[in-house]
């Protein structure tokens, strides 16, 4: 290319990026830097910031309430994660052999705790787990499960695994329209030849159409994992995250120290500690997934 | 008898995938019944599983709590406002968040198609490094930027206003991703031809790339619609004021101050919830598209 159309595709190449480098540059970039520099800084309201190295970070590795609000978090991701990858390839195998109009309504209804939006969700499913009103131990009564009432969401031994497993209908939903358009694109030809040689379904299963579904496995995972980590909403409106801190997460706790202590860089040192561990598991994932 | 044992699994597996689809459709049938239904219903220890007596109570209570002006203007220079008329306030949370959806779905359409398409298709310099920027940036959670974002926005003298909530949301780069892949496809020969003919950058832009991106650009107006109308997240940290509340956050805070009162906070639920689900199934079909295409590349 001559220099004269470099430099033409450069100035129009910037001012078509314009918009968008300002609001990107402006509220998602700034406030990025501004975090990881604030994490150095005994920051709060109505007073100049004093510096104070690495002091948050050393903090926060002898904070108990920290050290187990990573422990949930790593709990609900552990359990979450496999189990929404799992699930939804198996929902989405049984759905793309339906028909068409047949498929689109089970996969609109999976996406449908989606669209509801976490706040409608969540208060139906407090109704729910509620303790004299809940379906939950009216149901679980009946079939003689339980003997009394249970307080799901105020006993540290449920609340957590309650949190999961409102987590989990709102999570499967994306990959299961992901999986379904994943099988779909499948190369035909290699399934019928691969059938004509006599392969089991299993077979055909793991030799060609795992293979070719696995780009979007590692999206899957890499979404799934970052949702996780920021469970939020369930938390707050549900728990907030109680019973005696046994459903905080990091993310609840990010709020926490912002909104009821005031302590912004404290805070900001664990966003940059949850964006390190993200980033390391994001990176493992895609390695993992590329070598074999 | 192979045949029979794989016709045997399908049938258990659809039957367990019905059963399924009636759990995960289940709240949102519980949530609409139970708002219709009598207090006593809901408060009873064995559920009516359908309502036996249908009554519009629970709405009622829902618009009849606190008012506020249907709509407000502010002028910032010469500080003048003006109000609408005085209505419940649910209904002004309701007008706030359709337009803070619409406003934001506009603002990242408009962003995100110029950026995208440039991204794609013009050879500037540094144009990797931006790229890669943006990658990055989606791989973050975007809460960890929180603290910062509302000292930004306190400075800028946006916090508690509905732009405190669009802003961060048309700055996500998912959009200018989304459009970027869809842009690749856009044959370079037409657009050589039309700079050969002297058309303008914009003209080219305008009247060849932006016809051919249509799709891509209605399934992200829609996925930007229906994800902005239940970002709970940024709403909950900027705003704060009765009138300027979203509706779901205005649930919320009904639920905190009657935590028992499941009839009121399910017809607000229900307002919360029915309108973006109806717009959902209308553009089903480019909402998918929008997902499946922003996973291409992962």
């Amino acid at each position: 290319m001559s220099r004269a159309l470099v430099r033409r595709e450069t100035v129009s190449g910037y001012l078509f990026m314009l918009p968008c480098l300002i609001f990107f540059l402006g509220f998602v970039i700034y406030p990025m830097v501004q975090c990881i520099v604030t994490s150095f800084f005994d920051s709060t309201m109505n007073r100049d910031d004093i510096f104070i190295g690495l002091g948050n970070y050393a903090e926060l590795f002898q904070d108990k309430i920290f050290l187990g609000a990573l422990r949930n978090t790593v709990i609900i991701v552990i359990v979450s994660v496999p189990v929404v990858c799992i699930f939804s390839l198996w929902v989405s195998s049984v759905l793309y052999d339906l028909s068409g109009p047949l498929c689109s309504l089970f996969r609109c209804v999976f996406y449908l705790p989606v669209v509801t939006g976490s706040v409608a969700v969540t208060v139906v499913w407090k109704w729910m787990f509620n303790n004299y009103y809940g379906i939950f131990n009216y149901l679980g009564k009946n079939a003689g499960l339980i003997d009394k009432n249970i307080n799901w969401l105020g006993d540290e031994r449920f609340a957590l695994g309650c949190i999961i497993l409102i987590l989990l209908t709102t999570s499967v939903g994306q990959p299961i329209v992901l999986y379904v358009s994943a099988l779909g694109n499948v190369d035909q030809a290699l399934v019928e030849a691969a059938e004509v040689d006599g392969a089991t379904r299993l077979q055909v299963f793991w030799k060609i159409k795992w293979p070719q579904i696995k780009p979007t496995t590692l999206y899957i995972l890499v979404i799934t994992t970052i949702n996780s980590f920021q469970c939020f909403a369930l938390i707050q409106l549900l728990t907030s995250g109680g019973p005696n801190h046994s459903t905080d997460t990091i993310m609840y706790y990010i709020y926490y120290n912002a909104f009821k202590l005031y302590r912004y860089g404290y805070g900001n040192a664990m966003g940059v500690v949850l964006a390190i561990i993200i980033a390391v598991l994001s990176a493992i994932q895609f390695k993992a997934s590329k070598s074999d | 008898m192979k045949i029979n044992r794989h016709s045997c699994y399908k049938v258990i597996a659809i039957l367990i995938i019905v059963i399924m689809a009636i759990a995960f459709a289940f709240p949102l049938y519980w949530i609409i019944t139970g708002s219709f239904k009598t207090a006593k219903a809901i408060n009873a220890t064995t559920p009516q599983w359908w309502p036996s007596e249908w009554v519009l109570d629970n709405y009622q209570k829902l618009f009849s709590r606190q008012s506020a002006p249907l709509w407000e203007l502010k002028i910032p220079l010469i500080k003048a406002a003006f109000r609408g008329p005085k209505v419940p306030a649910a209904l002004r949370w309701l007008v706030n968040t359709v337009f803070m959806a619409v406003a934001s779905m506009l603002l990242t359409c408009a962003t995100s198609a110029m950026a995208g398409y440039a991204l794609a298709k013009k050879r500037f310099i540094g144009r990797t490094v931006v790229f890669s920027l943006i990658v990055c940036a989606m791989a973050l959670p975007k809460q960890v930027i929180l603290i910062p974002l509302i000292r930004e926005m306190s400075s800028l003298h946006m916090y508690n206003t509905i732009w405190a909530v669009i802003l961060p949301i048309v700055g996500w780069p998912f959009g200018v991703f989304l459009i970027k892949q869809f842009s690749e496809g856009i044959p370079g020969e037409m657009l050589e031809a039309a700079r050969i003919d002297g058309a303008s950058e914009w003209k080219t832009f305008s009247t060849i790339a932006l016809p051919m991106l249509k799709p891509g650009i209605g399934a992200l107006a829609i996925f930007t619609f229906i994800n902005s109308w239940n970002d709970y997240f940024m709403q909950l940290i900027m705003l704060s004021s009765t009138e300027n509340l979203t509706i779901s956050l205005g649930i919320a805070k009904l639920q905190a101050e009657n935590s028992i009162d499941f009839g009121l906070i399910m017809a607000g639920a229900a307002v919360a919830a029915v309108p973006i689900i109806i717009v959902f199934i209308i553009f089903q079909k480019y909402f998918t598209k929008g997902i499946t295409m922003g996973a291409v590349k992962g």
